[in-house]
């Protein structure tokens, strides 16, 4: 019963730690619920209103931050532009003429009305479109985290609901065992031991490299499967502690038990009486995990070569393209707040017994 | 019942089943718990002693200088090379238990920091609610509106890096979850009778924040520091294996399983050693916090 309520349970939370989860839904006290609350319809539109609201001052304010980290770090624009051996004059007039002598909150404005309209800049290095750089990588990290994500569920759904059906039992211990091994071991060391053991040893597949689907499928797969296997560990731990222990819990509440009683098979009540009560916790984790899949891609595409938005950030950082850093940033950041607020605003579309605030 | 501690948007209207079994289950474990010896958490406990031991007295130890370079390349382990050489001739036992200075200093420095911040933070918005809470949940919000490696790499990205500044990013990441958790158990201590009490009795918001809910708020917070703790240790290495963490000629571990991995085939060792120790370091880390925990009762995952 309380794991529903409450994403961060103490099985979720040694993982949960490494992310930020309950980026809000409403700000409103408990108390005032009762008084203006006559139909449940104010009530939810008053939700939908507070957390736009919030999800506006925290737009705001990541911009702001996206757009203040370009002018902590050295260097400026026009050093990039302009020969290594022009004259301040020079210097003084291209500044001029990129609005760099404007107050930071003019600049701040412009930028802003750029990147709204899709111009992120053009890098320091290449001099390539910033956006178009992004597109070109994004696909391959999207297409790695989405199956990741596809397949840390199909691997820990079916043990978790096992586990949770005989405590204790083989599948129960094994899996307990797995859980807290995985946990111990970051996903850069898990990505390298899978290589070694998958790809050095046993010579199963490929080490490194991506093969684009349209020109060999067969390879695109082979070249996939360790970097989502790497990818999804992780995330196993955290679906399958959090459901075991929801699902115990739903076991023992009485639906569950008249199910029984009326004689209903096992895998019936498992399925449409327990899991479907308990998937949603799965939901209120979501925010975590994409966070989680965000960083895990840089690492995984660094691992394994992969030519993913990870490989342009890491490589943008070694050669010190702060635009590209900076757009990155921006963007991941952005659809990070989405996804959450999405995620957030759910919960009571999909859970009606769902009526808790949940400030931070 | 026993789980009083328990303010977190918990608890309340489950009824049936769970609620009437609830009582006996809680009455029945820590018994059971206390007669069995924790022997994850002390065999965890030993090895984190011994690891900062290691670190701390790292200079006094008789071993070649980390950065000193020899003439055996990536050999097996031997007499003079107890973990054997690097691709560079470097002692590896030396490499890793220097590496380890920086993992510490970031479990231990980071933590703490983070720990300090995230509990004002927390404690403050617990207790005065309103528009102080508002504004510091915002806060913290905005700290988690970004992915967290992202987080930490813009951080390393504006400041240079070098070992305060992972620190102090590392710290940022980590304040989060101590302040929800501080600002959980402040909400629901503040309603206890004890805390009416010394209101009733005149004291002051700073006096009953520091001398009634400080300490009733650290139990569960210091749980969770060490999950937080092995958090930090593998942020710590992600960044150092992506290059982005201690500058290369220190050595780090996860600076060392990235040399490593480029002779992966050959001298599979030079990965295996620090993925060894961080392993462990986590683990014992993870165990000593789920021991923790189960000790102080479930407040602590709010």
């Amino acid at each position: 019963m309380t794991k529903t309520r409450n994403p961060a349970t103490a099985e979720a939370s040694p993982v949960a730690t490494s992310g930020g989860s309950d980026v809000a839904t409403e700000e409103v006290p408990r108390r005032q619920a009762g008084s203006w609350a006559s139909t449940l319809g104010a009530r939810r539109v008053r939700r939908w209103l507070a957390s736009l609201g919030r999800l506006v001052l925290l737009l705001f304010l990541v911009t702001a931050a996206a757009f203040l980290l370009l002018q902590l770090t050295p260097g400026s624009p026009v050093d990039s532009i302009l020969p290594p051996d022009a004259t301040p004059a020079q210097i003084a007039s291209a500044r001029e003429q990129f609005g760099l002598n404007d107050p930071l909150a003019v600049q701040y404005v412009h930028w802003l009305g750029n990147v709204v309209t899709g111009d992120l800049g053009r890098s320091y290095r290449t001099r390539q479109d910033v956006l178009g750089m992004i597109a070109e990588a994004a696909p391959v990290s999207l297409e790695i985290a989405t199956l990741a994500l596809l397949t840390a569920l199909l691997l820990s759904v079916p043990v978790a609901v096992w586990a949770a059906y005989r405590p204790g039992g083989l599948v129960d211990r094994v899996s307990t065992f797995v859980t807290s091994a995985t946990l111990a071991t970051p996903a850069f060391v898990l990505g390298i031991l899978l290589v070694f053991a998958f790809g050095v040893k046993l010579e199963w597949l490929p080490i490194l490299g991506w093969v684009p689907f349209t020109k060999n499928p067969a390879a695109h797969v082979e070249h996939l499967v360790l970097p989502v296997l790497t990818l999804a560990l992780g995330e196993c731990v955290l679906f399958t502690r959090l459901l075991k222990g929801d699902m115990m819990a739903t076991l023992q509440q009485d639906h569950v038990l008249s199910a029984r009683a009326r004689g209903l098979p096992t895998w019936r009540i498992l399925t449409k009486h327990a899991l479907r009560q308990s998937s949603f916790s799965l939901v209120t984790v979501m925010g975590v995990v994409v966070g989680r899949l965000i960083g895990g891609t840089v690492l995984v595409e660094s691992i394994f070569s992969l030519p993913g938005m990870g490989t342009v950030l890491i490589g943008a950082i070694s050669s010190r393209d702060y635009i590209v850093i900076q757009a990155i940033v921006l963007l991941t950041a952005l659809l990070y707040l989405v996804l959450n607020t999405l995620v957030d605003l759910s919960y009571p579309l999909l859970d009606p017994r769902v009526r808790k605030e949940r400030t931070w | 019942m026993v789980t009083s501690l328990d303010g977190g948007p918990g608890g309340g209207q489950g009824g049936g089943l769970v609620a009437t079994m609830a009582p006996t289950a809680v009455a029945v474990s820590p018994r059971r718990r206390r007669r069995k010896w924790p022997i994850g958490a002390l065999l965890g406990a030993t090895w984190l002693v011994v690891v900062i031991l290691a670190a701390l007295f790292a200079q006094a130890l008789p071993l070649p200088r980390p950065e000193a370079l020899s003439n055996s390349f990536a050999a097996m382990p031997s007499w003079d090379h107890l973990l054997g050489t690097d691709a560079l001739g470097r002692d590896v036992l030396s490499r890793i238990v220097f590496g380890a200075r920086v993992s510490m200093a970031v479990a231990v420095g980071a933590t703490s920091l983070s720990l300090i911040i995230g509990v004002t933070v927390g404690m403050l918005s617990g207790f005065f609610r309103g528009a102080t809470d508002s504004g510091l949940s915002l806060f913290v919000n905005f700290m988690l509106s970004f992915p967290p490696l992202i987080f930490l790499i813009a951080v390393v990205t504006a400041l240079q890096p070098s070992i305060l500044t992972l620190v102090v990013a590392l710290a940022l990441l980590g304040i989060p979850n101590f302040a929800r958790v501080a600002r959980a158990n402040t909400i629901a201590l503040a309603d206890r009778e004890f805390v009416t009490a010394a209101r009733a009795l005149g004291a002051s918001p700073v006096r009953i924040l520091l001398k009634e809910l400080l300490p009733n708020v650290m139990l569960p917070v210091l749980s969770l520091a060490l999950v937080v703790m092995a958090t930090l240790v593998v942020a710590e290495g992600t960044l150092s294996f992506l290059g982005l963490g201690i500058p290369p000629p220190a050595p780090s571990w996860g600076g060392m399983l990235a040399a490593g991995r480029d002779a992966l085939r050959t001298e599979p060792q030079l990965v295996l050693v620090p993925a060894f120790f961080f392993f462990f370091t986590v683990l014992a880390f993870n165990t000593l916090g789920d021991w923790a925990r189960s000790r102080v009762g479930r407040s602590s995952s709010i």
